[in-house]
């Protein structure tokens, strides 16, 4: 009988009309992304066409890896049981970008396809060296982790730049690492499909990463395969994170931000929680393209800057908060 | 936690204290004679290889003491960053952190930034010089001041997340840089470009009259800290328990720290990771857990690779560009190797 209800309640819970509602709001910011730009294709012939080739795909793009990087964040946030983690502050980030320079430098004319499989290569291994840190040293502050993380990605960023700066790709690195959509174009950005097939599978696992979130002896417990979770939960991640890197480039903050903001209002459920992430992480990811596009028109502001400075606000009132609470 | 069992096991003896084992007081004192044997013969090295004049001659100095300057920034260089990580690291019980995390670094790229943005060429033109050097310390003391004042103090004080907030901020303020950056003329980013690296080689020698008396207050200031820096480094609570005052002293560690930083960053920007290894490998040379032995320990390994740094880059692989980076290189390597065999945080 409570099984049945429970059951009801979980459903009620997925299909909410506020997620109806939140839909609207993101299609309507997609509309605005759609017909925003500097070229009038109303006015010229060309219209029909320049809208094909530049703005569908960049609005296509921009859904894909708004809601992949907050995915990302989510599940690594459950694996390693820590709400400050995410490909930035871990250096999965910049572990794909190694591995994209490693790629450019071995076969200077390898196209996107080698490039991002270098990029997953090395983020696969960057954050399994992180996961297997984490579970090596005993920390005794939840804070410490995102530190070090950071500290790792400067140190894999300083190898980056070391190489880079050897072999003049210097100028080349730090516009990939900026991210940024103003580069994607039909026939550039169709790599980022992959990343909807890693949302399905994050959608289908959800309530095993959710189970490996409360530790191995607990998900052990309850017949859960913990490595194997957290292998499929890492591989997830360096997908997502490596083909982002190489399409777009780096997005910093949106795998924090978006899902502590999901759970400060929903709680801590990741299977009906995970489509307010995904619509959250697109809705900010528009929004910060949308300005970025708009604020020295007709020129472009990268994202990543503007994602930087309101995430770190957004990350800062976060801590702050949870400071409070103690 | 060697150091306390070790000094655990010579309470007995009769001279007990930092180097109180058999043998401590004459290791001790041989690592620091081999450290400054190694860093005045690279120092030397740095003024003397290459001088096509005989040694002791009149021409031989004049070409030595044009080089006498860069010998003294990397002095004063290694003096903050070693210091400065010293007593970072025990304050906040954590000998793997770097006070250059603190966005130390992102602030000076700000206001280089936006001192081109807002002023634009000519009026960085005026801002040039020594004052600009002095209200740069001052903003970066008094961000600084700002962030511990404001995180460390009231019923919600908590290190870590004063740590988080700080590395935080830097990303924030890297951001706003690149975004004023991207709003610059071609010429005015020129302009910005070549303050933005900054290395031992462009440090201005006007600043070196400032730079070194506020080093110096601020390293006297935390030698004569010293003993209470001993007891902050037993942790909160045994330091409270022993009677000292932890958030205070903290707090004005933490100002000394920050003046140090700010001086550094000022002379020759980022060095992210050289406070790190220099720190690390004093700790491993000194043996000892007392600040009075760590320091000269610690100043004189942090010259020692400055120079021999420098020495092996510019005279035997001919690679001047990529001295800071070599150092950050093997700062980084030295940080991962300490973190994984550590084993706890």
């Amino acid at each position: 009988m409570t099984i049945t209800t429970t059951t009801a309640a979980r459903k009620q819970r997925l299909f909410d009309p506020k997620l109806l509602l939140g839909i609207l709001v993101v299609a309507a910011l997609l509309v605005v992304s759609l017909f925003t730009g500097v070229y009038d294709i109303f006015g010229n012939t060309d219209g029909g066409e320049m809208f094909a080739i530049t703005r569908i795909p960049r609005t296509i793009a921009l859904v894909l890896a708004g809601a992949a990087m907050a995915m990302c964040g989510l599940v690594m946030q459950l694996l390693t049981q820590n709400r400050f983690v995410e490909p930035t502050t871990t250096g999965t980030t910049e572990w794909a970008g190694l591995g994209m320079l490693t790629v450019m430098i071995t076969f200077p004319t390898a196209g996107l396809n080698l490039r991002m499989i270098g990029a997953i290569a090395f983020a696969f291994v960057g954050t399994m060296i992180f996961f297997l840190f984490l579970r090596r040293v005993t920390l005794r502050f939840s804070l410490i982790v995102p530190i070090i993380g950071i500290m790792l990605g400067a140190v894999v960023s300083s190898i980056s730049t070391f190489v880079a700066l050897q072999t003049n790709m210097l100028q080349s690195l730090g516009v990939w690492f900026a991210g940024s959509f103003t580069s994607v174009l039909r026939g550039q950005y169709e790599l980022l499909w992959i990343v909807a097939a890693v949302g399905v599978v994050v959608f289908l696992a959800a309530d095993r990463f959710t189970v490996a979130g409360l530790g191995e002896d607990i998900a052990t417990n309850v017949g859960v395969n913990y490595n194997r979770v957290i292998f499929l939960g890492t591989g997830l991640i360096a997908i997502a994170t490596g083909v982002v890197t190489v399409v777009v480039g780096n997005l910093p903050f949106l795998g924090l931000i978006v899902p502590n903001l999901v759970s400060m209002v929903r709680g801590d459920d990741l299977r009906s929680n995970l489509s307010w992430v995904c619509l959250t992480g697109i809705a900010i990811v528009t929004v910060c393209d949308l300005f970025g596009r708009l604020v020295i028109m007709p020129f472009e502001v990268p994202v990543s800057v503007i994602l930087g400075i309101f995430g770190s606000v957004v990350f800062i009132a976060l801590l702050l908060r949870q400071r409070r609470r103690g | 936690m060697a150091e306390s069992t070790r000094t655990a096991e010579t309470v007995s003896h009769p001279g007990s204290g930092a180097l109180s084992a058999p043998g401590a007081a004459r290791r001790y004192w041989l690592v620091l004679t081999a450290l400054a044997l190694v860093g005045g013969l690279s120092g030397f090295g740095l003024l003397a290889w290459d001088n096509p004049m005989p040694v002791g001659s009149r021409g031989f100095w004049l070409i030595a003491n044009l080089r006498t300057e860069n010998l003294i920034v990397m002095a004063v260089v290694a003096f903050c960053q070693t210091l400065a990580t010293v007593s970072f690291q025990t304050v906040t019980n954590n000998r793997i952190i770097t006070p250059s995390i603190m966005g130390f670094e992102s602030l000076y790229v700000a206001i280089q930034t936006a001192s081109v943005y807002f002023l634009g060429a000519a009026g960085l033109a005026m801002l040039q010089g020594v004052p600009q050097f002095i209200l740069q310390v001052l903003l970066m003391v008094g961000f600084a001041l700002l962030l511990y004042g404001w995180l460390l103090s009231g019923r919600y004080g908590n290190l870590h997340v004063m740590l988080l907030i700080g590395i935080i901020t830097g990303g924030g303020l890297g951001s706003v840089s690149a975004f004023m950056q991207r709003l610059l003329t071609p010429s005015e980013f020129d302009l910005l470009a070549a303050r933005l690296f900054g290395s031992v080689s462009n440090a201005d020698a006007d600043y070196l009259p400032i730079a070194i008396p506020l080093c110096l207050v601020a390293g006297i200031a935390l030698w004569w800290k010293a003993r209470s820096l001993n007891v902050l480094a037993l942790g909160k609570d045994v330091a409270q328990n022993l009677g000292l005052r932890h958030r205070t002293q903290t707090m004005q560690v933490l100002f000394l720290v920050s003046i140090l930083m700010a001086v550094s960053t000022s002379l020759v920007g980022p060095m992210t990771f050289f406070g790190f290894l220099a720190a690390t490998l004093a700790y491993q040379f000194a043996g000892t857990y007392d600040h009075r032995y760590i320091f000269p320990v610690a100043l004189l390994t942090g010259f020692s690779v400055l120079t021999l740094a420098y020495f092996v880059m510019n005279h035997i692989f001919y690679a001047q560009g990529v001295v800071s980076i070599i150092i950050e290189l093997v700062g980084g390597s030295v940080f991962l190797i300490v973190i994984l065999r550590k084993g706890r945080l």
